[in-house]
């Protein structure tokens, strides 16, 4: 699309950057950085001190953001691909991080909700938490795929009883894990003075940049989603890709829980990872994606996704409190969206145009 | 279409019912199976009359909301800010009834005003600039959540005279029991649901005998073929969203009307609950099938499922979400069944 409507054009580079995907994240990144530029300078100030542990740590708001957006972005990669290929969005996201978190310390404690040592090691907890959270992901992907139900249906089901399962996984006792290298994997590692999330989201990114270079699944994953019957006439199976990509997003869900209950080795069912399904769904519809299906671009979602946290944390920065949160983001989200409309940047281009042949006019003149 | 089904109800066999009659008749023996099992196999409370009337007046308001979603599901879009709508409304309205000095008629304006606005925005968006609807109701129930707390953040329970008074209004049917003394106890029913059996028959009359009703099947069908009958595609999902925040105002009302306080936490999940109303009455999110009797009878197989499991002694707090989840699944599961079926015999 973008080759034919520069051809049309026949415009500078620029216009190809302002028509691709990507432009709309990096404008709202642009816009944000610039007006914490504006606002306050200090906003990007990025300190190096040492933590209660003697570890050496840096903080700041911009090491925050990149943080705390890790969950959203390894969600990102999976929603990107659920709705690429079925043209729906994963509802479930939410509930089913919290049932991820609860099969890892289900496995690590057992019987008992106050451990004094681990009963299993860490990486036991977490393949056993990627393969009930793809187990999931595979019951979601069957209503799909095989059920031709719309995904956003389909996922209502874990929706509504994901927080309950994950309650009754550890019989509604919440469990705390004392040891401290769990913790490692969501704070720091003894000596890394960076975030343990931002290099497991920076593992997921790489994994799947790699997956889609290396592997026809990206093609497959749009030609499904542009049309299914076509890509089956060309000797694909559109069951099983959509099927696959509700796989792929249960072990995207299952990193990203691995996260959220390492960060306080601990877990409320009820309010874990609450409305990250929307913040993951924003972050795919700010990168440009189309939420009916087709193509796709990775690198546009997962930038969306730190748009988000970015606007997140500048409001907090601005203190919003963070029930009244909502409504700011809601008026940035929707101011975007439509600057991002099609209709409107149709009207936009055409203003640019005209103004454009007048500028020609007069030189002409 | 109306002699598809003049030809189904002279040969009234399966195969050649409209989907929206196959999916409602589903869901209505479904029903009453249900509420008929119960009441041989748990009776106590299941046999009187007020169990049934309790259920439509704690739901009159999802009652309410439903129709909404349905309208806007039926042109293939989706709503999901009515839950944080509601409270939106109930919290405006209790603040204005106890701290602005208002009047039950300046409340119930608010609260259709806030519905209004809603609509109207969302349904410009969706309609004329063409973005996907679930994003801008998104931000719409981001919106509504946000205001909720700026409005006012605490829980309060509303003081106004006039207002409890009208809460604590009974319409006494000439039906009821008898109680264990061998007195006569009329049954009851509140306000809201007068309100919502009202907008169940308008909306089915609207849906089944206007233009407009007509036109919202037609472009949840297929907007392009809506669009060669001279359909105005944009106009019509403008007034299905717009007609959904209005719903959503008056049903955030009968809500209200109900709890008689606001909270930020009022009605949450309602929108998850609607649409699953809806789906169970046998709307589908991708336009065109749908009824209002159906989302009717959707939010009472929802609410009696409830019931059961409450009755039964489960009173783990999971097992309520859990068999709802297994309701849907089960009802999604012989939806696509039948429809799958019925589309291979053709």
């Amino acid at each position: 699309m973008t080759a034919e409507t520069l051809k049309k054009t026949g415009s500078a580079g620029w216009m190809g950057l302002f028509r691709n995907q990507i432009f709309i994240p990096i404008a709202a990144l642009l816009v944000l950085v610039i007006f914490n530029l504006i606002a306050d300078p200090s906003f990007f100030q990025i300190s190096y001190s040492l933590n209660s542990n003697g570890d050496p740590v840096l903080s700041g708001y911009l090491i925050t953001i990149l943080d705390n957006a890790s969950e959203l972005a390894i969600l990102a990669i999976g929603m990107t691909l659920v709705t690429a290929a079925s043209g729906g969005q994963d509802i479930s996201v939410g509930a089913t991080i919290a049932i991820a978190g609860s099969v890892v310390l289900r496995v690590l404690c057992g019987d008992n909700p106050r451990p004094d040592e681990m009963q299993a090691s860490i990486l036991t907890a977490f393949l056993v938490c990627c393969v009930v959270s793809m187990l999931f992901g595979a019951f979601n992907g069957a209503l799909v795929a095989f059920l031709n139900i719309q995904p956003m249906i389909a996922t209502l089901i874990l929706y509504t009883a994901g927080r309950s399962i994950a309650a009754w996984i550890n019989n509604n006792r919440l469990p705390i894990i004392s040891d401290p290298s769990f913790g490692y994997f969501g704070t720091f590692l003894p000596g890394v003075p960076i975030p343990t999330p931002i290099f497991i989201a920076l593992i997921c990114m790489v994994i799947i940049a790699l997956t889609l270079k290396f592997t026809t699944l990206g093609l497959y994953t749009q030609a499904v989603g542009i049309n299914p019957n076509s890509a089956k006439l060309n000797g694909i199976n559109p069951q099983m890709i959509k099927f696959i990509t509700y796989v792929i997003m249960g072990l995207c869900v299952a990193v990203a829980g691995f996260i959220k209950v390492t960060r306080f080795s601990t877990i409320n069912y009820s309010v874990v990872a609450l409305d990250i399904e929307m913040d993951a769904i924003l972050a795919v519809a700010l990168g440009g994606n189309a939420l009916s299906g087709g193509r796709f671009s990775m690198a546009s979602s997962i930038l969306g996704a730190y748009v988000i946290q970015f606007l997140t944390t500048t409001l907090f920065k601005f203190n919003v409190s963070s029930s009244a949160l909502p409504a700011y983001k809601a008026v940035v989200v929707i101011a975007l969206v439509v600057l991002s409309a099609p209709a409107v940047r149709a009207k936009m281009g055409k203003l640019w145009r005209s103004l454009q042949a007048s500028k020609l006019k007069k030189e002409a003149a | 279409m109306m002699k598809k089904v003049a030809l189904n109800r002279r040969t009234g066999r399966l195969s050649q019912m409209t989907d929206t009659n196959l999916l409602l008749t589903i869901t209505i023996v479904v029903f009453f199976a249900m509420y008929l099992a119960a009441m041989l196999f748990i009776g106590r409370g299941f046999l009187r009359v007020q169990t049934f009337l309790n259920i439509l007046n704690e739901n009159a308001a999802l009652i309410i909301l439903s129709c909404g979603m349905s309208l806007v599901m039926i042109t293939g879009g989706i709503d999901i800010s009515v839950g944080k709508l509601t409270a939106l409304v109930c919290m405006s309205a209790a603040v204005n009834l106890d701290y602005n000095g208002g009047s039950i008629l300046t409340s119930i304006l608010i609260a259709l005003g806030i519905g209004l606005a809603f609509g109207i925005v969302q349904g410009y968006l969706v309609a004329y600039l063409d973005i996907q609807p679930f994003i801008v109701t998104l931000g719409g129930m981001f919106f509504a959540k946000g205001m909720t707390t700026i409005v006012n953040a605490t829980q309060f329970n509303v003081q106004n005279e006039a207002f409890v008074a009208l809460k604590n209004t009974r319409i006494y049917l000439p039906v009821g029991s008898v109680n264990r003394l061998g007195k006569f106890v009329p049954a009851y029913v509140e306000i809201g649901v007068v309100v919502a059996i009202v907008t169940v028959i308008v909306l089915f009359i609207l849906l089944r005998w206007t233009k407009l009703g007509r036109s919202l099947y037609a472009v949840g069908g297929n907007s392009q073929s809506a669009n060669m009958l001279g359909i105005n595609v944009r106009r019509t999902k403008f007034i299905a969203h717009l007609l959904c925040g209005l719903l959503a105002g008056i049903g955030g009302y009968v809500y209200f009307l109900h709890v008689g306080s606001g909270a930020p936490s009022h009605a949450s999940g309602a929108e998850m609950n609607a649409i699953a109303s809806s789906i169970i009455g046998g709307t589908m999110l991708t336009g065109g099938v749908g009824n209002i009797i159906g989302t009717f009878f959707g939010v009472l197989s929802l609410s009696t499922i409830k019931n059961i499991v409450a009755l039964l002694g489960l009173d783990d707090a999971w097992w309520t979400n859990i068999t709802v989840a297994a309701m849907i699944c089960i009802f999604l599961v012989v939806q696509s069944a039948v429809l799958l079926r019925k589309k291979d015999r053709n």
